[in-house]
């Protein structure tokens, strides 16, 4: 927030220190696209800035929507994007083929980005109606539950398992905050750790190499190891300081995979050493600790809670994708939002921070008038 | 009774604010996980990151280095390398595969299955790894290639080496040759070096013992690649090293003019220095050409040197045992003279010696003999007498003395070292295996075969060159193949007044009225002093006596010899297979051998006269031996086509 005469009151009220932030990291992002594409705003740099900015402007947009509206269309936004995964799920099945998009015509969807709000939207919404005393007893716990795996589901049957593990982590997040007793999540876990081995022989034979050659990236260096290994060689190689801008060899030279997309982390550092990838690293953090605030402030459980999912949602996005890219997590194909070039994830994220904005709006508006 | 306790919005609230507290301590425990993690790889790890990048971004394209030269000790070029004309196809700027590969098996004279292997290899390759389209290739088509160059991009025309030995044959299993390394081989290295096109590793014989020295380091073009193997840029190159220069002992005439000289026989010439060691000539034939094994050896050449029954893959002075007959006799006459026996002592031979009621038979009956007379005669019922008399445990450790059954320090692929049996030897033999021993214990009638040679005993014609050498010197001499030494070897314990009785026998063998006095040599001051030998191949059996029937039951020839007399310096032997006896077959090849190191044009001469009667000299009918090899090759392709 500005406070000055000459800029219109509109404008001043706008939380300027989120956009800066954002804009600063889009920017990083932006460079880094330039670079990656050898110097050139073509393929990817210029598009993405289009989409950064009208995204933006959405997400600008969308706080001035009053929390009163939200909190109206959510089971709605909730049940049309569940609808959307199943019709997804169904041409897959008739086109014989792994299915992700749904293609309107003008625009091509991708449901399940949208389900990452609507779960947080919808189990914020739920909380809010749940009377307090009955967030211990197994009425506050199944329906959640029904909500987030449903989706998850048929996530993962698409299959998406990076996007299916970050729509359960965001639900279990909002259950968390929202006061579920810890043994919900404390029994699971250990379920989890029975299962996983269970599970391991139930996955599709690209994500069990996913997962073999994460826990032994060298065993594999040139087959589906090489993802993380040249990953971990040009962040290694970059040094305190980088190779320099347009020179790092990883990336131009194409030995990095996927430069432009889920590894831009690793382009970057490459070319701006470990200063530029803490930078980065800060700046997420100060956005995600932003809205964790907003959810403190918050005045209704409701934006309580969805101010924190929404947090999560972006810690989610940058936690996954860091580690898998610094080689602690394997290859699951989670982005880096508003770095990586890519439509989705940035529509998610401005979509999170328009939501977080209104919120936040509204705080400061309560506040006055009371 | 329970306590039911009410959960108000109070404790909601309380219960918000904790679990914020932890879910935030845990995105920022996270958080610096990653800080952490950011900062150990590219901190920490830096230096081994930073290596691999570069090896990713920097790659060489090798130019193999050039072969070290093999030289003979006077400097002549025993191994040397020819310039040839090569064409290669660089995979990665190689276009319109189809009508190329056409065109070139034209401008080429390609076969089928050339063709069919440069697609496999084609298939295989990537980048700028080049792939041999043929080496070798006569002027006339490396120009026609040159010349549609424009048409064919990614073809690649070279000037290339070629290992070339210009005494081919004569030094086949010396030398051995050079291939392309096999698959193997590659395995075992890994290095790259080794599947670049044109490279050759040495396969047999000192190519093969002598490789690191010889191979030196592959240069190159450094060149920076994108993962998909295009070219960005291209850096300094590399200098390759050539591969070291080799001296051998080897006296590369008389290398050839004894395998010349060896002629259509199958068998060896060893011939050493016999004050330092060095092994001047070591002739093995017959032999493959070298030369035509170092570009790819055809399938129905292989298989004719192998059912060759003169076995010409094999190094006859090395990797070939024998009776040694006779030969060994001047070393028995050390052993006795060491067990006391007074060399003026004499024996009656009326043709042969009675042991119990065996008749062990003599070549002649040579009345009464001393030790002299017995080794110019080569009378066995004197070497069995006294055999007998000292025992064969007396003799072995003078055996083992002059070097028979050892293991020489060479470097050579591999080395057959025989048997000088003892009864410590024969009672092992006995208990590993009962079926080829008869008994335990060594009888009287063992040391009398072992003391004409026969029996037990078998040795490799190094062995007995070595023998021989050690006699004439009295040194300890260690035949060496590498470098030429001056120092003469160490003495050996022996006494010179022994030695002298040896040597005298053995003189009288050529030059009195013994065994090889047609082998005297036709030189003035200068007398040959030998023994011969005579090596049955299989039990006599009634009038068979190894002199007639079959080529390959016919008796061995060996002599042994040292020239001169008077300060013995060279000393050597000749085992000829199947010769029928030593003073017919191998003391003459002794004799001419050494005239070539005393009066060359006086050999020459007389090798002439006899390659006019063998049809040609080696060239010649090694290039005729080809010519049938390549048509009996021809027709069978023609069959198969």
């Amino acid at each position: 927030m500005i406070s000055s005469a000459i800029i219109p009151q509109p404008l001043a009220r706008l939380p300027w220190k989120l956009i800066f932030l954002v804009m600063g990291i889009a920017f990083i992002g932006l460079m880094t696209l330039y670079s990656a594409a050898g110097g050139s705003i073509r393929p990817w740099a210029l598009k993405q800035g289009i989409t950064l900015l009208f995204f933006l402007g959405v997400a600008v947009c969308m706080s001035w929507v009053k929390e009163s509206l939200i909190k109206q269309i959510v089971f709605p936004f909730y049940a049309v994007v569940l609808i959307m995964l199943v019709a997804v799920e169904a041409l897959g099945f008739i086109g014989k083929g792994a299915q992700r998009w749904l293609d309107l015509g003008f625009i091509r969807l991708q449901p399940s980005e949208f389900m990452k709000l609507a779960v947080v939207l919808v189990l914020a919404r739920f909380y809010e109606l749940l009377p307090a005393g009955d967030i211990r007893k197994w009425r506050a716990i199944w329906p959640a539950a029904l909500l987030i795996g449903g989706p998850a589901a048929l996530v993962i049957l698409q299959p998406d398992l990076g996007t299916a593990l970050m729509i359960t982590f965001i639900g279990t997040a909002v259950m968390f905050v929202a006061g579920v007793p810890l043994r919900v999540f404390l029994i699971p876990a250990g379920a989890v750790a029975v299962a996983i081995p269970i599970a391991y022989q139930l996955l599709h034979g690209y994500q069990r190499r996913r997962i073999d050659t994460f826990l032994d990236p060298e065993s594999d260096p040139l087959g589906a190891g090489y993802h993380i290994s040249q990953s971990k060689i040009a962040i290694g190689s970059g040094g305190i300081f980088g190779k320099g801008y347009l020179n790092g060899s990883q990336s131009h030279l194409d030995y990095l995979p996927e430069g432009h997309t889920d590894f831009v982390f690793a382009a970057m550092v490459e070319e701006w050493g470990l200063v530029g990838g803490a930078i980065l690293i800060l700046a997420f953090g100060m956005v995600i600790r932003w809205g964790m605030t907003v959810s403190i402030n918050a005045k209704s459980r409701f934006a309580q809670l969805t101010a924190a999912g929404l947090s999560a949602t972006i810690f989610f996005y940058v936690g996954i994708n860091l580690m898998m890219v610094m080689g602690l997590a394997p290859v699951v194909g989670v982005p880096l939002p508003m770095v990586s070039f890519g439509g989705s994830a940035v529509m998610t994220v401005m979509l999170c921070l328009g939501i977080l904005m209104s919120l936040e709006r509204q705080q400061r508006t309560t506040t006055r008038l009371a | 009774m329970k306590l039911e306790k009410r959960f108000t919005s109070v404790h909601q609230s309380l219960t918000f604010s904790r679990r914020m507290m932890l879910l935030r301590g845990a995105q920022l425990g996270i958080g610096g996980l990653l800080l952490g993690r950011l900062g150990w790889l590219s901190v920490a790890e830096n230096e081994k990151y930073t290596l691999e990048s570069e090896s990713n971004r920097v790659q060489l394209i090798i130019v193999p280095p050039r072969r070290g030269w093999i030289v003979d000790r006077n400097n002549k070029p025993v191994a040397i390398n020819r310039s040839d004309f090569r064409v290669d196809i660089i995979p990665e700027q190689f276009e319109n595969p189809g009508e190329t590969l056409r065109l070139l098996a034209r401008l080429l004279d390609l076969t089928v299955d050339d063709v069919d292997r440069i697609i496999k290899e084609l298939k295989a390759a990537r980048g700028y790894r080049p792939v041999q389209v043929a080496e070798n290739v006569p002027y006339e088509n490396y120009a026609a290639v040159t010349v549609r160059l424009p048409d064919m991009s990614g073809v690649q025309p070279m000037r290339g080496f070629s290992r070339f030995y210009p005494a081919g044959a004569a030094v086949g299993h010396l030398i051995g040759y050079v291939g392309a390394a096999s698959a193997k081989e590659y395995e075992a290295d890994k290095n790259p070096l080794l599947i670049t096109p044109g490279f050759k590793i040495g396969k047999e014989g000192l190519e093969k013992t002598l490789e690191q020295q010889l191979r030196g380091i592959p240069g190159g073009q450094r060149v920076e690649l994108t993962a998909r193997g295009k070219l960005v840029r291209e850096l300094e190159p590399k200098p390759d090293r050539s591969g070291g220069t080799v001296q051998l002992s080897i006296n590369a005439d008389l290398q050839e003019y004894a395998a010349r000289r060896l002629g259509e026989e199958s068998g060896s010439c060893v011939l050493l220095d016999c004050m330092t060691g060095d092994v001047l000539c070591m002739a093995s034939m017959p032999a493959y050409d070298p030369n035509s094994f170092s570009d790819g050896i055809g399938r129905t050449e292989w298989a004719m040197l192998s059912e060759d029954q003169r076995r010409p893959l094999l190094n006859k002075a090395l990797n070939a045992l024998y009776p040694p007959g006779s030969t060994i006799k001047p070393m028995n006459s050390l052993a006795l003279q060491l067990a006391g026996v007074d060399p003026d002592e004499t024996v009656h031979c009326p043709g042969g010696y009675r042991l119990g009621n065996r008749f062990f038979r003599c070549l002649g009956r040579h009345g009464t003999v001393n030790m002299r007379r017995a080794i110019a005669k080569s009378c066995n019922t004197y070497f069995y007498s006294m055999g007998n008399r000292i025992g064969y445990d007396r003799i072995a450790p003078m055996a083992k003395m002059l070097g028979l059954g050892q293991k020489f320090d060479l470097p050579v692929v591999s080395q057959s070292y025989g048997t000088v049996p003892d009864s410590a030897w024969k009672l092992r033999r006995y208990n590993e295996n009962k079926r080829l021993i008869e008994r335990p214990d060594w009888t009287a009638s063992d040391t009398l075969n072992a003391s004409i040679g026969q029996g037990f005993l078998i040795l490799n014609p190094l062995q007995l060159a070595v023998m021989a050498a050690r006699i004439a010197s009295g040194r300890d001499v260690q035949p060496s193949l590498i470098g030429v030494h001056k120092e003469p070897a160490p003495l050996l314990s022996l006494d010179p007044k022994h030695l002298d009785v040896t040597r005298g026998g053995m003189w009288e063998v050529v030059n009195g009225d013994g065994t090889a006095g047609a082998s005297r040599l036709l030189l003035p001051g200068v007398e040959m002093c030998g023994k011969t030998g005579t090596a049955q191949v299989r039990k006599i059996a009634g009038s068979q006596r190894g002199q007639s029937g079959d080529w390959k039951y016919r008796d061995h020839g060996l002599f042994v010899f040292f020239a001169p007399y008077v300060n013995p310096r060279y000393a050597g032997a000749v085992v000829i297979e199947h010769g029928l006896g030593g003073a017919r077959a191998a003391a003459p090849v002794a004799k001419d051998v050494l005239t070539f190191l005393y009066d060359r044009p006086q050999a020459i001469k007389r090798l002439g006269e006899l390659e006019t009667q063998w049809g040609g000299t080696l060239a010649e009918r090694t290039a005729r031996r080809q010519a049938l090899v390549d048509a009996a090759a021809a027709a069978k392709t023609g069959i198969v086509a």
